[in-house]
């Protein structure tokens, strides 16, 4: 269970997040919609104890997150962001077993979990031993998600993880992604702009816009009765520009 | 703390290197030094040879110092036991006392520094001015007071001439001189400009050489300005004690032996002759000359001397990367603490090098050991500040993602940050490496050895091949650097990162 309560943050003039509280439930994917600048990737660095709350404060799994316990609650953590994160300097399978190694887990442990993973998001052997500059960005984007996955973290944390990819590539993750999802049964918060990816993925939807939370629900919820007018307009506006 | 702990080791790393050198004239060894000009290269090999011969002590010889400074920290520092000085510039410079006018009294002076000297040499090589005879003809100069009705002439002066009180300043306040132009150029260089007519007046040293083949008139110092520089042996007290005989030995091989006209015979031998110095030296003593035919020595010299300039290279260099990397590193994490660090190597760069060696010379005295440590300074500015930009200019978005992957510090400074800015690091270390084979050339001048020895003894003689002969291996050095340094970013530079 993850807790934001009252939160605001400034970053000197800016308001990033304002008065937010969220709960996300155990076992549920929460995705964290709105436009850019609207604060939701704030949400998760204040999660990930990236970034201090100048107000309120935030909860995992009943753990304040500060200084002093975030490097012990990351380790509950899988984090996946735009493009991959990968590093450059290192193989597809060398990032994939980062994680892995700094924790002293034996070579052989670290392959057979990579080559779970790899099966499970669909890479092979011969990928995995490639540079990330020789990737495309959906295999980058798989890299990614494995190297968040090694540990097995009960939470996994998404920052608009299909945002540089082409449409055909996205919707073919998106449906991946949902079966992953399922299966897995992890606590996942995702973050994205895009209103399809919210409604495939999302079993709870919050809206957002300028560091605050505008509506939160399910997509019938947001569809059916929205809770200010701009519910409707964020999410005609997508219709329209999508459906073009 | 790790880093504290690097920056300690490359510093304990530096002061190693600045060990030797400072010695002093105990285990049968006596160091032998001179300035670099002809003169005090021959009186200094004379003095080494007659050293040799008398077999008390064996002989290190320490030639071609940079200058007046350098020569008399390294003795007064014990670095070295014997150089040929004079007393114009024992008085004037040294002790500051130009009231010091006899050999007693200077000697009484120079005696609370353990030092001593020997009688004159016989000589008195003081300053002059020399012109062109065909243009001291056609304006009928004879005395530097005739150069007063001659504002139009244009002069060049070594530079310690144009400072010196008792150089150009003095002397044209004596004279009422002014001249339309007085710039400063390197000595040896000097003559190629006055035959070819670019100037018409330069100081020169009244033993000089080349003044009656250069076809130079000197100017009779009519209102003696000029003090008198007689030659003499500066020695240290401790090295005359103990090898009292040598000492005896030195002074009846030299005191008296040598006029004017001798010693110009000797300088011309050397400048104009091509003579080697250690051959004259022999045909002044009377003895066989020594038997390594010119060629075959350098060849040897150029193999010592190679051998000398790659370890005063790489291990500034090597010293330079286990300091600079560390203080990159603590220059990015501490970013205003930093930002004084940089500013420090900064300003250590703008500190001429050379002037830097001499900087050394109290601390470490002379030789490999105070180059070194001059040298790994120097090196530092370009590794400290690509480390720094290299491990700034990493995308933070990594950076927390190495976090989050549970990569403590010291993980993700080996695993993330040194390898993403290895590219930088490289590209600093290289420019290091490449301006230190550079650089090291001036070690010659404190006695550090290494290609410089030619350039500084070619400069003295004003020999061109010899000059080369340094100059050449010093510049295939600093290509094959670069050559071997490129293929090293191979092993430094992970493989996803190359081009």
């Amino acid at each position: 269970m993850i807790e934001l309560r009252d939160v605001t943050k400034r970053f000197g003039d800016r308001v990033a997040l304002e008065g937010v509280s969220i709960e996300v439930h155990s076992g549920t994917v929460h995705v964290l919609l709105g436009s850019s600048g609207s604060g939701k990737s704030t949400v998760l660095r204040c999660i990930l104890g990236l970034v201090p709350p100048d107000e309120g404060h935030v909860r995992v799994d009943g753990t304040l997150v500060s200084a002093a316990t975030r490097a012990a609650l990351v380790k509950r953590m899988g984090y996946v962001v735009q493009d991959g994160g990968l590093y450059p300097h290192l193989t597809a399978f060398d990032n994939v077993a980062l994680p892995a190694q700094v924790s002293g887990w034996p070579p052989a442990r670290t392959r057979a979990r990579a080559a779970e993973l790899g099966e499970m998001v669909g890479l092979d052997e011969s990928t995995l031993r490639l540079y990330p500059r020789a990737l495309s960005g959906g295999q980058r984007q798989r890299v990614g998600l494995m190297r968040a996955l090694m540990p097995d973290p009960p939470i996994l944390l998404l920052d608009e993880p299909l945002g540089a990819l082409d449409p055909i590539v996205r919707a073919e993750l998106q449906a991946q992604l949902g079966a992953l999802f399922q299966a897995l049964g992890k606590t996942v918060v995702l973050v994205t702009h895009d209103l399809r990816e919210a409604a495939q993925l999302g079993s709870t939807i919050t809206l957002m816009t300028a560091g605050r939370v505008v509506q939160r629900g399910s997509f019938a919820d947001l569809l059916e009765r929205p809770a200010v007018p701009f519910v409707t307009q964020f999410l005609t506006a997508q219709t329209l520009a999508t459906d073009r | 703390m790790t880093v504290r702990t690097l920056l300690g080791a490359g510093l304990v790393i530096v002061l190693l290197c600045g060990t030797d050198g400072s010695a002093a004239a105990a285990d049968g060894v006596i160091r032998v030094g001179s300035k670099s000009f002809t003169e005090s290269y021959i009186l200094a090999e004379i003095a080494a040879q007659v050293i040799e011969r008398g077999g008390e002590a064996r002989v290190e010889r320490q030639l071609g110092l940079g200058g007046t400074g350098l020569a008399y920290r390294a003795i007064a520092s014990g670095a070295i036991d014997l150089y040929p000085e004079y007393t114009g510039t024992l008085s004037h410079i040294i002790l500051k006392d130009p009231a010091l006018r006899t050999a007693e009294a200077i000697r009484a002076r120079l005696g609370p520094s353990g030092l001593t000297m020997s009688e004159s040499l016989g000589f008195n090589n003081t300053y002059a001015l020399a012109v062109r005879v065909d243009t001291a003809d056609r304006l009928g100069l004879r005395r530097i007071s005739d150069l007063a009705r001659q504002g139009r002439l244009t002069a060049a002066f070594s530079s310690g001439f144009l400072e010196r009180e008792d150089g150009w300043p003095g002397l044209a306040r004596h004279y009422g001189l002014s001249l339309a132009a007085v710039r400063v150029m390197e000595h040896a260089l000097t003559y190629r400009a006055m035959v070819s007519g670019e100037i018409d007046i330069m100081d020169v040293f009244s033993t000089d050489g080349q003044l009656e083949r250069l076809r130079l008139r000197v100017l009779e110092d009519d209102r003696r300005f000029f003090p008198d520089y007689s030659a003499v042996l500066l020695a240290r007290r401790d090295m005359a004690e103990r090898y009292p005989r040598t000492w005896a030995r030195l002074r009846e091989a030299f005191e008296g032996k040598l006029d004017e006209k001798r010693m110009s015979r000797l300088n011309a031998m050397a400048d104009l002759d091509g003579k080697s110095v250690p051959e004259i030296a022999a045909a002044f003593l009377g003895t066989a000359p020594p038997d390594t035919s010119r060629k075959t020595g350098l060849a040897a010299e150029l193999y010592t001397l190679t051998l000398d300039h790659l370890v005063l290279v790489l291990v500034s260099l090597a010293a330079a990367i286990a300091l600079g990397v560390p203080m990159g590193i603590a220059a990015a994490r501490f970013r205003r603490a930093g930002q004084i660090e940089l500013g420090a190597v900064g300003m250590l760069q703008t500190i001429p090098a050379l002037a830097l060696l001499v900087f050394m010379i109290p601390l470490f005295g002379i030789g490999k050991g105070p180059a070194l440590v001059a040298l790994s300074l120097y090196a530092l500015l370009p590794i400290v500040r690509s480390t720094y930009a290299g491990l700034i200019g990493i995308d933070g978005h990594l950076l927390e993602i190495a976090f989050v992957l549970g990569l403590g510090r010291l993980a993700r400074l080996w695993r993330i940050e040194l390898p993403l800015a290895s590219i930088g690091i490289m590209a600093g270390v290289k420019t290091s490496a490449v301006m230190t084979v550079g650089t090291a050339t001036l070690a010659a001048f404190i006695g550090g050895g290494g290609y410089g020895t030619l350039i500084v003894r070619g400069l003295a003689l004003d020999d061109t091949a010899t000059i080369l002969a340094g100059a050449a291996p010093a510049a295939a050095m600093a290509v094959a650097f670069h050559v071997i340094f490129e293929l090293l970013d191979r092993l430094a530079v992970p493989r996803g990162l190359r081009r």
